[in-house]
């Protein structure tokens, strides 16, 4: 559905030239969802309007829905919805003014756009705001409108650009209900960007992590944490013998941190599959005579994923 | 029309049909699609036509009595009457309505480039020409009801005014119009996240366009560093043009003139304009 090589673009403003994203390869197949993940200005969006004709690559080519990007971009714009970061709505419209505007855009007969607003406003949950102004509707809402938008043309290939930024969690999650509804429906390719790694890690089925304007991991979330990350065991002893703690731990785990708590020792381990280790860890310990008296095993994040490929955090980046 | 229709359907789902049209035809439909959306705003909301007819009546109603004082006889042959003064003042105003409402075009489009729905419009497989074009074309249609209405309140007044040539008179101020609307989407977008820009250089130019066209008071009575200015700023044609087709007159050179500076002003602005739709993200 995408073939992108070599995608580049660079800015230049006052003499200074910003290279936004340097030299991009990606392919996306039919059907997939894929969630473009990095930290603001790194290139994501950027990405996402070469790949939709919006911007002219600087260099490099890009196939999206088999038509290319710069000699096509009609063909390529017919086949795509898309979703910006902005409201599509224009604030001054009736909703359903704007839905049979988007029909006419893209050529449809006034039957079939009819049709297909009226059956999207149903779908997405906007039923009996059509003679409602843009402007009127609320955030939840006017994202709804965007997605309708989106798919007046029935696309097969969706890009969305943030499209859960500014939204409350309960949208937020009402609104993902809805783009994985019409995901199944239409049987969409669906390209997203995002800086929300719960996002990313519990929607998308593949992450391509960009910094920096380059890919620097592409996997499903479950990968990229299980080769990029370890899950932690926090255990708390009722010993204070490092060294007899350390002697009773099982081979083949990771790093060992210990650390004074409350006359015992807080003990944090490094390894794979933290959940399916934590019995076998805890056993080895009571064999050994020490006393565990608190045991968690916590799962790696996209974050800490992101932290060892960059050796910055996404999340302290997101909230900077 | 070498209008093209292909339909193509994904298997085993909701057949999401595509279309896409290629030739001329895709062109005048294009623009028939994004006229219609503009407008839908003013036929959805017809009381901003008559408000905006507010300012040009104020003109008409404070500042053609102080024309009439101050350059009594000055307008015609009879004498320092209203009749004569409307008769060389409402063209004028006219032409005002035009240039202002034209200009403005581009503040909407800034407004849409911020909230984001003209991103939308870019992302659709609308002809980039057609987006600025059919903008450009509903500033006409408002103008042929204003300018008609501007006149028939000044009949009452002494106004006397030829239907047709009056008509041909609006048309050609549509022709420069689009030619002023298609500047102010180019200057909207290069103006892009400086608002100020945009109203700055709208501003400026606004005014000595219109003094410097002899639209408000004569040129004649003005030093001949401005008669000259004058004859560089095409809407002093248009104005010169209007007064003449309101008059009844098409057999006239100034009607002539108006109709090349309507054409050329709405060729600059068109290729200005298209040009920068196409470079536009």
């Amino acid at each position: 559905m995408i073939r992108a090589r070599g995608l580049t673009k660079t800015f230049s403003r006052r003499k200074e030239t910003v290279e936004a994203v340097k030299g991009i390869d990606v392919d996306v197949a039919e059907g997939e969802l894929v969630a473009f993940l990095g930290p603001n200005g790194a290139g994501k969006s950027t990405t996402l309007r070469m790949l939709t004709s919006l911007l002219e690559p600087t260099a490099g080519e890009a196939t999206v829905a088999g038509y290319d990007v710069v000699a096509q971009p009609a063909q390529v714009r017919a086949r795509l919805g898309f979703i910006g970061q902005g409201n599509g709505g224009g604030f001054s419209y009736k909703v359903v003014d704007e839905l049979h505007n988007q029909g006419r855009f893209y050529g449809l007969p006034p039957e079939v756009y009819k049709e297909r607003a009226a059956d999207l406003m149903a779908a997405l949950e906007l039923g009996g705001l059509e003679k409602r102004s843009v402007q009127s509707l609320s955030g939840g809402q006017r994202r709804r409108l965007d997605v309708a938008l989106g798919l007046m043309n029935h696309p097969p290939l969706l890009f969305l650009d943030e499209p859960t930024t500014g939204l409350d969690p309960h949208s937020r999650a009402n609104l993902w209900g809805h783009i994985t509804a019409m995901r199944e429906r239409y049987g969409m390719t669906v390209v997203l960007t995002t800086h929300y790694l719960d996002e990313a890690d519990s929607m998308a089925e593949r992450v391509v992590v960009i910094d920096h304007g380059e890919i620097i991991a592409d996997a499903a979330p479950a990968v990229l944490k299980r080769r990029h990350a370890d899950d932690t065991l926090t255990l708390v002893v009722a010993t204070d013998d490092g060294a007899a703690v350390r002697a009773a731990l099982p081979d083949g785990l990771g790093d060992v941190e210990l650390t004074d708590h409350d006359g015992g020792l807080q003990v944090r381990v490094a390894t794979t599959q933290g959940a399916e280790t934590l019995p076998g860890v805890i056993e080895a310990l009571r064999v050994a005579g020490i006393t565990v008296t608190s045991a968690s095993a916590r799962q790696a994040s996209l974050d800490d994923v992101f932290l060892n490929l960059t050796g910055r955090s996404l999340r302290e980046e997101a909230a900077a | 029309m070498t209008e093209q229709t292909t339909t193509t359907t994904a298997p085993a789902h909701e057949a999401p049909r595509i279309v896409t049209r290629t030739g001329p035809g895709k062109f005048v439909t294009d623009t028939g699609a994004v006229f219609t959306r503009e407008i839908l705003l003013v036929l959805r909301d017809p009381f901003t036509l008559i408000f905006s007819l507010l300012q040009p009546l104020i003109f008409l109603g404070l500042f053609g009595p102080l024309l009439t004082g101050a350059f009594g006889g000055g307008f015609g042959a009879s004498g320092a009457s209203t009749a004569d003064t409307l008769q060389w003042f409402v063209p004028g105003v006219i032409v005002m309505i035009s240039l202002f409402g034209t200009s403005m075009t581009g503040s909407n489009l800034l407004y849409e480039i911020m909230t984001g729905s003209y991103e939308r419009v870019l992302a659709t497989p609308l002809d980039r020409s057609a987006i600025l074009v059919g903008r450009a074309l509903k500033e006409f249609a408002p103008l042929l009801v204003q300018g008609l209405i501007i006149a028939a309140v000044c009949v009452p007044f002494g106004f006397r005014f030829h239907v047709l040539p009056a008509l041909v008179g609006l048309v050609l101020l549509g022709v420069f119009g689009v030619g002023v609307g298609a500047l102010s989407h180019a200057l909207a977008l290069a103006s892009k996240n400086r608002e100020w820009l945009f109203w700055g250089v709208q501003q400026s130019l606004l005014f000595p366009l219109l003094i410097l066209s002899g639209m408000m008071l004569p040129l004649e009575a003005g030093p001949s560093w401005m008669q000259t200015a004058a004859r560089f700023n095409p809407l002093t044609y248009m104005v010169d043009a209007e007064r003449v087709l309101f008059g009844g007159t098409f057999a006239d050179p100034a009607v002539l003139w108006g109709a090349v500076a309507a054409a050329a002003t709405c060729a600059v602005g068109l290729v200005v304009g298209i040009r920068a739709t196409r470079k536009a993200v």
